[in-house]
């Protein structure tokens, strides 16, 4: 494995110069890791953690049993990948990685117990984990009372900012707002329908959207409306768009409703490629087409901040390494992605503090920036969150995104943005 | 909200509308026949219903792989070799799990509630196990998508077509089955007097394992079919399973006109309540509408007249 080029380069502060400069005298063998014996654990770990002479323990917390087990494998699998990778190049301060995975069953209470579990009974350094928000809504306090550090990959609704928590996904401005001025400057859409699946990420979302629509781009929102999770029947809906004649749908329906709402959209002959109406989502990603099926969505576009499809180095073998691990028909969407960066950021950050503990890697974790990662260079905001880039992708038939648009600069993450609320 | 609207528009806005109330009917009539089958006629509270029309799906998966692989040509019909597969698999998976389960349970219905419960996470971990968490797309040949145009304004969606014609078939064959043939007498004696019917020389046990296949197979025809308009996924059977038990019930457990006169309403309401509030609104008044009826007519809309 050509490794060398994927180890991500934490900011430098003056305790990772020394022990970078110590490491490479000493090691031939161990590129740019580092060496257990120089960082000795009783300097690195003074919080009763679970981190011996030669190994560290990390937890990961995700669904692999119930309804969320659809969307929550591909986290998984990105997860072990990225400590896997990390393993490889000598592990986080010259210690191999040793992961403890706890299902949460897609229930929230579970989440909270086994997140408990992970910090009092296995004292975890870190927990890759969750991915809905109630999820994590459920874990926050468990992480917050036990001074846990959580890695979580979803694009959310945002009004967060947890001491215990790096937001590895994009908040919803981030993912929201670039989407809509680029639907609006390049296709000139004025009227907009919002539709999503009825819980808080979509409400929020549709929320930001409806006022950068009406205040910033002086558009106009003719529907919105929401249907509950699960549902599978879109035809009323569709004849509703029909009679308001949008520029644009505006959908974040999520789960097996996404499946249900494309295929009858299709079927009652509102073609996407047509682009009239034009649609354009924030909730459908590579892995939520296999299930919808490529020739159903064709022509719809996406906003995300990355899609498989994404030409650069780091993405090139990001995806190869993924497809050897995990097998050729495996496809990777954005939140796989978010989650892959998850151990890279602890790492980096573990490194710069030279030290696992929680309060220090909160510490030295913002500016933390990853030069090796799949969607390009991320930094951590001193918000916890990260600055990326915002894309728009264009559906293919053989359920790839074609990117479209990426925002020349990274966004900025503003988790309570005023005047959207 | 209709406002520069021209009459035309409206118009065929509004037969679209009542098209999408049929074939929302037609979803109703066929998730919830084979449950009441089961329910109407056995009393058996089946909560893997939906696990069993998802193997139909999961079957419709697999019959269009291979169609791909090794009969392109054919593709276009693969779908009906599909369901009757979707019926053979749910009807005999149904007829064992009677044989190994629900059989002992025939005198205590509440415990087959549990059973069947049971049953179905066994079976949602069974597809994760083979088919993996994710959710399958299961490609439909290109005729069976798409709409087709009446006038300029009117368009029908085919595999709502597709749906509706289904729904009338499989019907009429319950109909015939349970009301025109032996089997049908059987059952109908079995469901009115249980110890009656065995005395006359009717294998009940039997008759139970027969009518629980069939309720199952037809369940799975449902789930080849709703490959059309939802997801296959391990758990994807859970999104049924709640308008189902609510069409059964309402209707009047142990009557299959019942079934489909409460299929019929409350799909008609639920199509017409969503287009003129937003889904979750029309979903909340369906419910609160189903509600109170039941609390006035705990029996259902129709009920069979039975002797205690």
């Amino acid at each position: 494995m050509a490794d060398d080029k994927k180890v991500p380069h934490p900011t430098i502060s003056r305790r990772a110069i020394l022990a970078g400069g110590v490491a490479m005298s000493a090691s031939l063998f161990l590129p740019k890791g580092l060496r257990a014996q120089d960082f000795p654990t009783d300097q690195v770990n003074t919080t009763g953690l679970a981190v011996t002479d030669d190994t560290v323990q990390v937890g990961i917390l995700h669904s692999i049993t119930g309804t969320m087990a659809i969307s929550e494998t591909g986290s998984v699998q990105a997860e072990k990948l990225a400590i896997e990778q990390i393993n490889a190049q000598g592990g986080v301060l010259g210690r191999k990685i040793e992961t403890i995975q706890e299902d949460g069953a897609s229930d929230w209470p579970t989440f909270a117990e086994k997140a408990r579990k992970l910090l009092v009974n296995d004292k975890v350094a870190s927990v890759m984990g969750c991915w809905t928000s109630a999820s994590r809504k459920a874990v926050l306090p468990v992480f917050e009372q036990n001074n846990g550090f959580l890695y979580y990959p979803t694009f959310y609704e945002g009004l967060e900012e947890s001491p215990n928590v790096i937001y590895t996904g994009q908040e919803a401005t981030q993912q929201i707002i670039a989407g809509l001025d680029w639907v609006a400057r390049e296709k000139g859409a004025k009227s907009f329908y919002l539709l999503g699946s009825d819980y808080i990420w979509p409400r929020t979302s549709n929320k930001i959207a409806r006022k950068h629509i009406e205040d910033k781009l002086g558009g106009s929102v003719v529907g919105e409306e929401y249907y509950p999770l699960g549902h599978t029947q879109f035809n009323s809906v569709i004849n509703k768009i029909r009679l308001k004649k949008p520029d644009v749908i505006y959908a974040i329906v999520v789960g097996g409703s996404n499946v249900a709402f494309y295929k009858q959209l299709k079927a009652a002959g509102i073609d996407m490629t047509e682009e009239s109406p034009l649609l354009l989502t924030i909730s459908v990603t590579e892995d939520e087409i296999r299930g919808i099926g490529g020739e159903n969505i064709e022509g719809a576009y996406a906003c995300m901040k990355y899609f498989q499809s994404i030409e650069n180095e780091n993405n090139q073998e990001f995806v190869a390494a993924f497809k050897d691990a995990y097998g050729d028909d495996m496809v990777i969407g954005d939140v796989t992605q978010a989650a892959y960066l998850g151990p890279w950021l602890w790492k980096a950050a573990v490194e710069a503090a030279g030290s696992f503990d929680v309060d220090k890697v909160r510490e030295a974790s913002p500016g933390i920036e990853l030069t090796s990662a799949p969607e390009g260079y991320v930094k951590i905001h001193k918000n916890h969150h990260l600055w990326s880039k915002t894309r728009v992708g264009h559906a293919k038939a053989d359920g790839q995104y074609e990117v479209v648009f990426e925002t020349d600069d990274l966004v900025e993450p503003n988790p309570f943005p005023e005047g959207y609320q | 909200m209709f406002s520069g609207y021209s009459m035309s528009e409206l118009g065929a806005i509004f037969a679209m509308q009542g098209f999408a109330g049929l074939i929302l009917f037609s979803v109703f009539v066929l998730m919830a026949l084979g449950l009441a089958i089961i329910f109407g006629q056995m009393g058996v509270i089946n909560m893997a219903h939906g696990e069993f029309m998802i193997l139909g799906a999961y079957v419709t998966y697999l019959v269009s792989n291979l169609f791909a692989a090794y009969a392109p040509g054919l593709f276009g019909a693969y779908f009906f070799v599909a369901m009757i597969l979707a019926f053979c698999a749910s009807g005999l998976l149904g007829m064992a799990m009677e044989w190994a389960i629900i059989r002992h349970l025939y005198k205590r219905p509440l415990d087959t509630l549990l059973a069947t419960w049971g049953l179905s996470l066994i079976l949602q971990q069974t597809y994760r196990s083979v088919f993996g968490a994710r959710e399958v797309g299961v490609t439909i040949p290109d005729w069976m998508m798409g709409s087709l145009p009446v006038t300029d304004l009117i368009e029908v969606p085919i595999n709502g077509l597709f749906v509706m014609v289904l729904a009338l078939a499989i019907s009429a064959a319950v109909y015939i089955m349970m009301f025109r043939s032996g089997w049908g007498r059987q059952v109908r004696a079995v469901t009115q007097n249980r110890t009656m019917a065995g005395a006359v020389g009717i294998d009940t046990e039997r008759t139970d394992r027969l009518t629980f296949g069939i309720g199952c197979g037809v369940a799975g025809i449902a789930g080849a079919a709703f490959t059309m308009i939802g997801s296959t996924g391990p758990t994807s059977g859970q999104a049924y399973i709640v308008d189902t038990f609510l069409v059964v019930v309402f209707g009047g457990a142990a009557s299959l006109l019942g079934t489909i006169a409460s299929a019929f309403s409350i799909s008609q309401a639920q199509s017409i309540l969503e287009f003129f509030l937003s889904g979750s609104m029309a979903k909340v008044i369906t419910l609160l509408a189903v509600v109170g009826i039941l609390m006035l007519r705990p029996q259902g809309l129709f009920a069979m007249k039975l002797r205690k």
